[in-house]
This record gives structure tokens, sequence and C-alpha cells, in this order.
């Protein structure tokens, strides 16, 4: 008479919160896929058209090349945090996130369809921003595995601090505090606008704590060619996080840390 | 006879919230498999807590939960999928459709989308709630919003329905439709835990009853026989011509509701003639009698008052 808890109905379970972020993106596309668009072109045409013909070269490329991939994975950053940190809050604050807490799902799989909803917002954010990118500096790929792969993994390790972010969030200030004082700092100062050799000695050291600067630097090299850090550790960095954050995420989840009493 | 499964199995379950509430104090209690069971209880006693731990939203402190035989505590997953819950309060996402948000539900319990679809269709039907099942549901009266609750649990067609107060705020025409579908749900197998503040509608829907206050059982036993514990019995006589007091007999208390209307409280022990000949020899003449509906309302107050005054 009930439904049997297998494999097979986790992975419809995966399936239907997926479907469910997807549809909720699109449906709101004015608010989740245009703003990083419109952004990211103004940057593309005051720091990169207007102010990058006097900067001149940067790492050995024009200025407008140079800033490309590190804009791309700054609408990626805050695009894969700011959804599940809106989408789950949002559920949690309504209280709909019940219906999930009540269904046979374990943890790992509303954490899997939670995050691959903020992935796929992000890699959206991204193509349309990279196809904006390509109006002002033409397309550019110099290793299609590293791109993907990159952009990938950031979006995932994003996602999962988002949603670490979520959980412990009570009111809607909670969801804006991380953004604004840690997540957008470090982006800023990750490389996305400058390359890291250029700073002095100390500050290049402290620069180099910045996790974001691996990020920029590997999806740089994914698509010019160039990278201020050395590629292999930064994917490790990279999967060290997203390991770490992703065991947080699911012991504060099996433990209803925010969501069960 | 061939033992029947308990659908709902409680030992020993204890909840102390981090504030230091101690809303369970170690309460046992068994549903049989396909009763129909009401858990009644003044505001705050723990019958919403006892929902939560039933269906995973609050985690006990120590005891044990089962349904049908699964742990709540280690097999979380196969329990879950045994129950449909219908919550006290909405909390479906207001700016999603009513087919949306049932179908969706059908899929975190493993029902493939074309049956979910479906089946979303057929309960929403059931309900009352086709016409409504695409527009947005935050446009839903109070009484709709209660019905989507319903068919959103019973779209996995779970084997255990908890629903907690679900008619809270339902016009009577509405919620004499629900009673109907959900007796219809039992009837085909489903069993029914239903907490209420409509006393009436546990005594005309359940079999069986437990009253929790102040964290503990305090009466578990048959709708029938908890009834059958009134001595007393109230009835209200419609009267064919107005009079102006209520008649004095003795061992009878009788109280005049309006110019019309008496309600007499007579003990099981004492004859009905008795009543009869006095309201006769006065001149009042009686053109119908009924019992008072609320009878199970009085053995609750009664109970819950003996309850508080137990209490140290």
């Amino acid at each position: 008479m009930s439904v049997e808890v297998s494999a097979r109905s986790y992975w419809i379970g995966y399936q239907t919160i997926l479907i469910k972020e997807v549809t909720r993106i699109l449906r709101i596309w004015a608010q989740t896929l245009i703003p990083p668009v419109i952004t990211m072109s103004l940057y593309f045409v005051i720091f990169g058209a207007i102010i990058g013909r006097r900067v001149g070269e940067m790492g050995g490329l024009p200025y407008m090349d140079f800033i490309v991939p590190g804009l791309i994975m700054l609408s990626v950053i805050t695009n894969s945090y700011g959804n599940i940190t809106s989408s789950f809050f949002g559920a949690k604050f309504g209280k709909h996130v019940e219906e999930l807490l009540v269904s046979p799902l374990p943890p790992w799989i509303i954490l899997a369809g939670y995050v691959s909803g903020a992935v796929f917002r992000a890699l959206a954010v991204g193509i349309l921003v990279w196809l904006v990118a390509a109006v002002f500096a033409g397309f550019q790929m110099h290793n299609l595995l590293v791109t993907i792969s990159i952009l990938l993994l950031t979006s995932i390790v994003f996602a999962l601090a988002g949603f670490i972010n979520a959980i412990y969030a009570r009111k809607f200030d909670d969801i804006s505090i991380i953004p604004t004082f840690v997540l957008q700092p470090l982006t800023y100062l990750g490389g996305v606008f400058f390359s890291v050799s250029l700073l002095p000695g100390v500050a290049q050291q402290i620069a180099l704590v910045n996790p974001i600067v691996y990020m920029v630097n590997a999806f740089r090299y994914g698509l010019l060619g160039i990278s201020d850090v050395s590629l292999w550790l930064a994917y490790a960095i990279i999967v060290a996080f997203g390991v770490v954050l992703f065991a947080i995420c699911l012991t504060l989840l099996s433990r209803g840390v925010g969501l069960r009493s | 006879m061939p033992s029947v499964m308990n659908a709902l199995e409680v030992r020993q379950l204890r909840k102390t919230y981090n504030n230091g509430v101690e809303a369970l104090k170690g309460i046992d209690l068994c549903v049989a498999e396909g009763d129909f069971f009401a858990l009644l209880g003044p505001n705050g006693a723990g019958k919403s807590t006892l929902i939560g731990i039933v269906s995973s939203l609050v985690n006990a402190s120590s005891g044990e939960t089962r349904v049908f035989d699964i742990s709540v505590q280690r097999q979380r997953s196969q329990a879950m999928a045994q129950i449909g819950l219908v919550p006290q309060e909405v909390n479906f996402n207001q700016f999603e459709k009513p087919f949306d948000i049932v179908v969706n539900q059908a899929g975190y319990y493993g029902v493939p989308r074309r049956v979910a679809r479906e089946r979303a269709e057929y309960y929403l039907g059931k309900l009352g709630l086709w016409d409504k099942a695409f527009g947005m549901s935050r446009t839903l009266s109070g009484g709709m919003k209660r019905r989507l609750l319903i068919a959103r649990a019973m779209v996995h067609e779970p084997r255990l329905l908890i629903l907690d107060e679900p008619t809270a705020g339902v016009d009577i025409e509405i919620r004499r439709s629900m009673w109907k579908f959900i007796e219809e749900i039992n009837a085909a197998g489903t069993t029914v835990i239903l907490t209420t503040h409509y006393l009436e509608e546990a005594e005309n829907l359940c079999r069986n009853i437990a009253i929790i206050d102040q964290g503990q059982i305090v009466e578990n036993t048959s709708v029938k026989a908890l009834l059958g514990k009134l001595d007393i019995e109230t009835f209200v006589l419609d009267l064919r011509a107005p009079v102006s007091r209520a008649p004095v007999i003795e061992g009878i208390e009788v109280v005049l509701r309006d110019a019309t209307t008496l309600e007499a409280s007579i003990p099981k022990s004492r004859s009905l003639n008795r009543l009869f000949s006095q309201l006769e020899a006065e001149g009042m003449e009686v053109v119908s009698m009924r019992n008072k509906a609320n009878r199970l309302e009085e053995l609750f107050v009664r109970m819950v008052n003996l309850g508080q005054e137990s209490a140290p």
C-alpha cells in the first residue's frame, strides 16, 4: 500500500527537488538570471573597455581579456551562494522545508538537490556572462576540461557554504551578512581584477590564504592558459573545501540543527 | 483471532526542550492498525510534540517510537514512508500552485511523476480543489488550504494518516465533507490519528481515544468506554408553550435556557419518568427531546481539571 524506500525512490526525490529549484529559478528569471548579466556587462564596459585601455596589459594579456575569467567566476560564486541561501532559508522561513523533513528522503539527497539547483543557476549565469564577455573580448578557451571542472567545483563549494549559512540564519538579514562582509571582499581581493603577483611580498602571502585566489586563477588557466598559482594546488584546495563543507552540511542536516526542535 | 499490528507504538517517550520545558513525561501509547484514534488535550498538553516526534520534526529526549514496527529513531526513512502528516499550521509554499505542491510532495516519497500527476488530480478532485489546482495557493480560502494539506498528505497513500487539528477554523459544511473523506480513507484501511479541539468530532469519528495532559496520558480507552463513565446525562427539551421558570425536581438539575427550552441533567440512577411526570404536573408539554452533544466535552473538562488538581 505505501511507497517503499529504495534507490529509485531517492532518485525520484532528488529529481523532484532539482525540478522544483530549476522551475523557481526560471520562473523568476528577471531576479535570478538577468541582474548579474547587467552588472557584469557594466564591469566589462567600465573596467574593461573604458579604464582597461589605459591599464594596458595584465599578466601578459590585454586587461579586458584578463578580467573575463574573474568576472565570470565572481558571478558564479555569488549566484551559487545566493541561490541556496535564499531558496533554503525561504523554505525554512515559510516552513515548507517541513515537506522535506517529514519525507523519507535522507539528508544527503536533500543536500544534493539544493546544491544541484544552485549549480544550475551558477552555470546558467556563468554562461550568460561568458556570452556577454565574448562581445567585448571574443571567445577564448585554453583547456575545456579545466574550465568546466573548476566552474562545477567552485559552484558546489559555494553552494555548500551557502547551505550552512541558510541553516544557521534566523532572519533574512542573516543571509546577507556573509555575502556582504566576507564573500564580496574575498572575491574582489581574489585576483578578479589584478594578478596577485603585482602585490608586494607580505600582501602576496596574505592574498594566497584566500581560497578564491586559487579558484579564479585555475579558471583563468582554463580559459586563457595563465595562472598565478599551481593548478594542482588549486584543485586540492577546492576539493578539500568541498569535502569539509559537505561533511559539515550533512552533520548539521542529520542533527536537524536549525530545522528540528 | 489474529493479532493486529500496531500502527503506532510509543514507549517511555520523553521530550524536554532546550528552555527546560518538559513537554512529554515518559508516555506509552499504542494505536492499532486500521483504528480511527483521537488524541485530545488542552493547549500545551504535549499533543503537537508527540506528533512532531512521530513525524520526525522533533527529536525525542528519550524513549522509542515505532510506526508499523519500524523505529522512527533508527530507520527514519522507512518509518516516514508509512506516514502522511496534516500539520496544524499551513506549511506549503503559498507562491506555488496546489497541483505542483501535491505532485512535488509525491516525488519526495518516490512516486513517479506520471503517477503523482494522476493522484494529484484524484485527491484534489476528491477534496473539491480541482478547479483551483492551477491558481496560486495563497489565493485559497482557509478551508481550501486545510483541504490542500490533506490532499498533500494523502498523495503517497500512507498507511498512517496523522491530522493535527485539521478542521480548525473551517466552517461546518466543509468540516463535514472533510470528515466524510477521512472516514472513507479509514474505511479503505488507512489508520487515522486525529487531534482536535472539536470534541464532537472525536466523539462522532473515532473509535479509540487518548487524553493527554501536562505531558502525560491521563486516559486511553475506547470512546464508548469513556462515554460510559459519564454518570450524568444532559437532555435538551423543547416545550410547546413558553414558561417563565424551570421546575424544581429533587435529584434532577433543570435549567431554563430560553422561554421554550429546558436543559435537564439527570444521574443515570434516576428514572426519566420522574422528570416527565413533574413537567406534566406543571402543565409543560414537551414537543421534542435530544441528548446534548457535548458529552465528551464534559468528561474531558472533568478529567483535565482532575489532573490539574492532583498536580504537585
